[in-house]
């Protein structure tokens, strides 16, 4: 992909076409996301935003333009894109602690450094007294807590979140939401995060990606500056709200 | 335990009260004991000839007498090494096997014919061949024990390989697995369950087999144990063997299913 800005941090997404067979799931998606921001990619179902986040991932390929990754181009997956699933998809045969050390372990860490590894990170979503359990003995919230500390162990400069709080109840959500922001705030990573959530946008975005279905393309994209931390009784979060329904709604 | 798990007595879904271990050892004992005294007072009464018919006081001297003279043990342990050696040979066969077929859709393109003629017919069908090919002696049964088992893990192996989770896949992608590591720590660990279920199935059927081929050829083991009491009228040691049959199969699948428990501990939580 010839492109004059040689090796920026960040990815850069140029004139991107996806077909499923004959379906037309993603139309002309051009888009820069910056160093360490968060975005988020909203839209209603079929909308295409799971499958731009795959895209970045390198699960699955473009029909036309190209994805890059700090200058380079995506041609598969890679421990420098962290990805969290919706159904977690934690290893269920692995305890929380191999599942976390996974990743720094197929990178040749040592066993010392493995254990202070998993240490930090389950330390940092609150999870430490959960090393020997197994997925199943434990409640999704925990589950995701598990696979956020997962996908941040193997050191990866993007976090592709596909709507990973989906599946949970409205107060574990909103936890999860606050924690997530506190560890991005921590850890200074590019988050990607893939939601039909306006609020849930809202409150963690930087940057708004509204996508719009059949085909899948990108609406508008809005700039959200509210300083943190950021309330959601706030009249700065009400307006944007607004702003983003309206952007979503709007029938041009 | 907590008062309340005390006061509240757990029920299935119709409402009845679940039973404690206490409560079922209680009901077994119950039952086993109310079979061999029905069977105690329907023999001693006289109705039935007992030569048809041993009491349970005749099949309990017998067995006293072939624990003492040794017989037993050799009959248990000729059949319990046939059963382990088959099994050993039909796993060491069906696993990979199972993996080839699993993993690459040529081998299994070219397997899956052939596999699908032969499996309808029994092992027992077997016998008489595998006699006149491997002699009379261990290695036709033995042979034909593994047959029967073969099956079993095989078609479960395989079957453990449809249930690889793409997104199990996925993850170990976007962790850095190279395609070796997602075989070793994801295809491979989601297959594990399903090739001991099938191990645990090639176990039952291999001592079918078992069984079958010792009453058709053999001079030791339990099935030579009752097909030789036939020749005598020891209808007692017919009983006898039986019931060794049965312990032993039960003692078997009881072994099978604490391995399972403590190789699958991720699975109950």
């Amino acid at each position: 992909m010839p492109d004059n800005t040689a090796i920026r941090p960040g990815i850069a997404i140029r004139n991107l076409v996806l077909h499923y067979g004959v379906h037309e799931v993603l139309r002309g998606i051009s888009l820069d996301i910056a160093d360490a921001e968060f975005v988020c990619l909203l839209g209603p179902s079929g909308c295409g935003k799971t499958t731009l986040l795959n895209a970045i991932a390198g699960f699955i390929f473009p029909t036309a333009g190209g994805i890059a990754v700090n200058g380079h181009e995506v041609r598969g997956p890679g421990a420098e894109r962290g990805v969290v699933f919706q159904e977690y998809a934690l290893f269920p045969w692995f305890t929380v602690e191999q599942n976390v050390q996974y990743g720094p372990r197929l990178a040749g860490v040592d066993r010392k450094a493995l254990n202070a590894i998993s240490d930090h990170y389950l330390e940092l979503v609150g999870l430490s007294d959960f090393k020997r359990h197994y997925p199943n003995q434990l409640s999704g919230g925990q589950r995701q807590r598990v696979a956020i500390a997962r996908a941040l162990a193997a050191k990866p400069e993007i976090l592709l979140l596909d709507e990973p709080f989906g599946a949970l109840d409205a107060m574990t959500r909103e936890s999860l939401q606050d924690e997530l922001v506190r560890i991005w705030e921590a850890e200074r990573r590019t988050c990607v995060f893939v939601t039909h959530s306006i609020g849930e946008a809202v409150f963690l975005a930087e940057t708004i990606i509204v996508m719009q279905a059949q085909p899948g393309r990108i609406r508008a994209i809005i700039r959200n500056d509210a300083p943190r931390p950021r309330a959601r009784t706030s009249d700065s979060y009400f307006s944007m709200y607004r702003k983003v329904d309206e952007a979503l709604r709007d029938r041009t | 335990m907590t008062p309340s798990s005390t006061t509240t007595a757990r029920t299935d879904v119709l409402g009845a009260r679940l039973l404690g271990s206490r409560q079922r050892a209680l009901l077994a004992v119950a039952s086993i004991t109310g079979v061999l005294v029905f069977w105690g007072v329907f023999t001693s009464a006289g109705w039935v000839d007992r030569v048809l018919l041993p009491s349970p006081q005749e099949v309990f001297r017998s067995l006293l007498d072939s624990v003492r003279d040794g017989s037993l043990l050799r009959h248990v342990a000729a059949s319990l090494l046939r059963v382990l050696e088959g099994f050993a040979i039909a796993l060491a066969a069906a696993v990979p096997l199972g993996i080839a077929m699993g993993v690459s859709r040529v081998v299994r393109g070219i397997l899956e014919p052939l596999l699908e003629l032969l499996r309808p017919i029994p092992p027992i069908a077997l016998i008489p061949l595998a006699i006149l090919w491997f002699g009379i002696d261990e290695l036709s049964k033995v042979l034909i024990i593994a047959y029967g088992a073969f099956f079993p893990i095989l078609l479960n192996t395989m079957a453990g390989f449809r249930e690889v989770d793409l997104v199990h896949v996925r993850a170990a992608r976007a962790l850095g697995a190279k395609r070796h590591h997602i075989f070793r720590d994801v295809v491979l660990r989601s297959a594990f369950p399903f090739i001991v279920v099938g191990a645990r199935v090639g176990m039952g059927m291999a001592f079918i087999v078992l069984v079958a081929a010792e009453l058709i050829a053999s001079s030791a083991g339990l099935g030579f144990l009752i097909s030789d009491a036939r020749y005598n009228f020891r209808t007692d040691q017919m009983f006898l063997g039986m019931a060794m049959i049965g312990l032993l199969g039960f003692a078997l699948n009881k072994a099978l299913l604490e391995v399972e428990r403590r190789l699958l501990k991720w699975k109950s939580p």
